[in-house]
């Protein structure tokens, strides 16, 4: 892959939490349209990598960044960028479903609301919309109004994934998405996620190993805060270059 | 599995050992369907014995539960005593059969008398109504009944001829004060509170929080002294309305001291609301503001709605503030630029003044007994009502 069809390019990434560096120079290419799985023991910087994809850890205090992030050779950590509209582009699902106290309506029509449309067939188009993408509009279309958070833990982390792509996203980062879901549960997250990559760049991180050689195309190995590979998934899991990688992978440490 | 094993076969020969000096038995797991004892710990296990379930009496903690239950059931007398109390005193205001015929036989007797002019403030228009007080300060003189016509009426003059118990003026009164202050207060108090809890950096927030949580202990008697010196002419010039003291400072005056409770509280609540749903706002491209507005204040409802309740209470029932603000004087009306007396500066003011055991002191209990209820009523509606409902719908339950 070349940098000029890759979708997010970091180069020189360093980030640190006060005295503790958390990531250390990273440099990669992820590919439009494709998934891309970031894989590591706890604690690698593979979670902190994704949120510096969307500037999420700007909200953490003490944090410093160093390096460029191009998003269509954007630099969003330049100046000139704005967060909120960085955050439109980047859709981010997190490790806990998280719905808001509302409807499960209210919940998808949040986005598109607040950048400024009101006009209830719109919504409704979106919201129906959304929620057919994250493969959840026939579970719920006869109940809309119900709360969010009285759909089981599944249910609500799609609920998310609907949320997030009433905004219209180019790139989803999945923060371990189906961590805290049933096999069940985890198999539609994973199904969605395959149907999905058509249409955005995905980057997910996963504790669970058959889950990146499931869902991923590319799979990046982190470890101590460093980039160590990052190749094809099948070759990730068949023959990785590094000898840290096949350790990790066949479960000799982490 | 061979981890787990390890683990505890390493587990339970440290409490085995335990087990051998002191005869205490632990708990335990035991894999092969229960029937068999872990050899692997060397030493023999110990046998459970009648002794070692004997019933023990730990006359310690016998003693510590038995004083804590009393504290808490001295604290629930006093509470419970001062409700007797207040409704005792008031009841024959309540159930005034029993007085009736003895004051009645009183009422045209031709005796004026005076408790106390300074009692009445600066209820200049009373004065003039009471010109004729005599120096009498027997409980022969005479009494108005304090029939519900009298209760219910519009002026409060309760002392006089024809002492008139009307209490709306004061209801009113509390009523307008109290409204005012939550007009006030809890815009600024839930302002703030959304500032420091979702704006502020954090080390303002430390500053700034306990500085406000401060204001809560001020002394009300100098919060309303700061009214009736500084505030009412700083407002006087401002507005340049025609009485001094009036509902709008003693409004504002109290707005003071209600702003840090509700303040402490919604910030509390503010807080409170998990950072994945702020987070989940952000990441969808929310601006702070909207984020504060459409996810963290309506998540923190519950906890906001309680904030301000309490200072509804607090500003209900307060009554140094109003007793130095509003000037006191018993009008029944509804502007909010003339001066005004409410329930609570009514028994401040005057029961100190009243003649134990007579109708006006009863009229004052019974005062007290109509502000107790209010505000149970409110609290209660609150709880049981709307904050049921908003907890509901925030936790899930459909």
């Amino acid at each position: 892959m070349t940098q000029n069809d890759a979708k997010i390019v970091t180069r020189n990434l360093n980030l640190h939490y006060g005295d503790k560096q958390a990531l250390k120079n990273i440099s990669m290419s992820i590919p439009p349209n494709k998934v891309t799985a970031f894989i590591g023991p706890s604690g690698c910087g593979k979670s902190t990598y994704l949120r510096s994809l969307n500037r999420m850890n700007d909200l953490i205090d003490g944090v410093k960044i160093e390096g460029d992030v191009l998003i269509d050779d954007v630099n969003i950590y330049e100046k000139s960028v704005d967060v909120v509209e960085l955050r439109k582009r980047v859709g981010m699902i997190f490790q806990k479903s998280n719905p808001f106290p509302k409807s499960i309506y209210d919940n998808v029509a949040y986005g598109p609301r607040i950048n400024g449309v009101r006009e209830k067939s719109r919504l409704d188009e979106i919201v129906e919309r959304s929620l057919k993408r994250a493969a959840l509009w026939n579970e719920v279309k006869d109940d809309l109004k119900k709360s969010g958070l009285a759909l089981s833990g599944g249910q609500q982390q799609r609920l998310c994934i609907a949320r997030a792509l009433a905004v219209d996203p180019e790139i989803l980062l999945m923060d371990e998405p189906a961590s805290a879901l049933d096999p069940l549960a985890t198999a539609k997250i994973e199904e969605l996620i395959y149907e999905l990559k058509s249409k955005y760049t995905i980057v997910i991180v996963t504790h669970n190993m058959q889950q990146a050689a499931r869902v991923s195309d590319f799979t990046a190995f982190f470890y101590l805060g460093e980039l160590i590979e990052l190749d094809e998934t099948r070759k990730m899991f068949t023959t990785p270059e590094k000898k840290q990688t096949e350790e990790y992978i066949t479960g000799r440490f982490g | 599995m061979s981890d787990r094993r390890s683990c505890r076969r390493s587990g339970t020969s440290r409490f085995g050992d335990v087990n051998a000096n002191l005869k205490i038995a632990v708990p335990q797991i035991h894999e092969n369907g229960g029937n068999g004892v872990d050899r692997s710990n060397g030493g023999p296990p110990a046998r459970l014995t009648k002794a070692d379930l004997q019933k023990r009496f730990r006359w310690d903690e016998f003693l510590a539960e038995k004083a804590i239950t009393a504290v808490a059931f001295v604290s629930l007398a006093a509470i419970v005593l001062i409700f007797v109390f207040v409704f005792r005193e008031a009841a024959p205001i309540l159930a005034p059969a029993k007085h009736s015929t003895q004051e009645t036989v009183q009422a045209p007797t031709e005796e004026e008398e005076s408790y106390g002019d300074e009692a009445l403030g600066e209820g200049a228009r009373k004065l003039e109504q009471q010109s004729a007080s005599k120096t009498s300060v027997e409980n022969s003189g005479s009494e108005g009944e304090a029939t519900w016509s009298n209760l219910l009426s519009v002026s409060w003059q309760p002392v006089g001829n024809q002492p008139k118990y009307g209490l709306w003026p004061l209801i009113v009164g509390s009523l307008k004060v109290t409204v005012i202050a939550l007009l006030v207060a809890a815009p600024l108090a839930i302002l703030a509170a959304l500032f420091t809890s979702s704006f502020a950096p954090r080390w303002s927030r430390e500053y700034i929080k306990p500085a406000i949580e401060l204001l809560a202990g001020f002394p009300s008697v100098v919060v309303g002294f700061f009214a009736l010196v500084t505030l009412a002419t700083l407002m006087q010039d401002l507005f340049g309305y025609q009485y001094r003291l009036n509902v709008l400072l003693g409004g504002i005056a109290m707005a003071l001291a209600v702003i840090p409770i509700v303040y402490t509280v919604a910030e509390d609540a503010l807080m409170a609301v998990p950072k994945f749903m702020t987070e989940a706002s952000l990441a969808l491209g929310a601006t702070r503001w909207q984020t504060a507005l459409f996810v963290t204040l309506p998540a923190a409802t519950p906890g906001v709605f309680a904030a301000v309740l309490l200072g509804f209470g607090r500003a209900f029932g307060e009554t140094m503030i109003v007793l130095m603000a509003t000037g006191n004087a018993a009008l029944f009306s509804w502007s909010f630029i003339e001066p005004v007396r409410t329930m609570s500066a009514t028994i401040g003011a005057e029961m100190a003044e009243v003649v134990f055991g007579e109708t006006h002191y009863h009229v004052l209990f019974f005062i007290g007994a109509v502000l107790f209820v209010f505000t149970f009523v409110l609290n209660a509606i609150a709880e049981v009502f709307i904050r049921q409902r908003l907890l509901k719908r925030f936790r899930g339950a459909s």
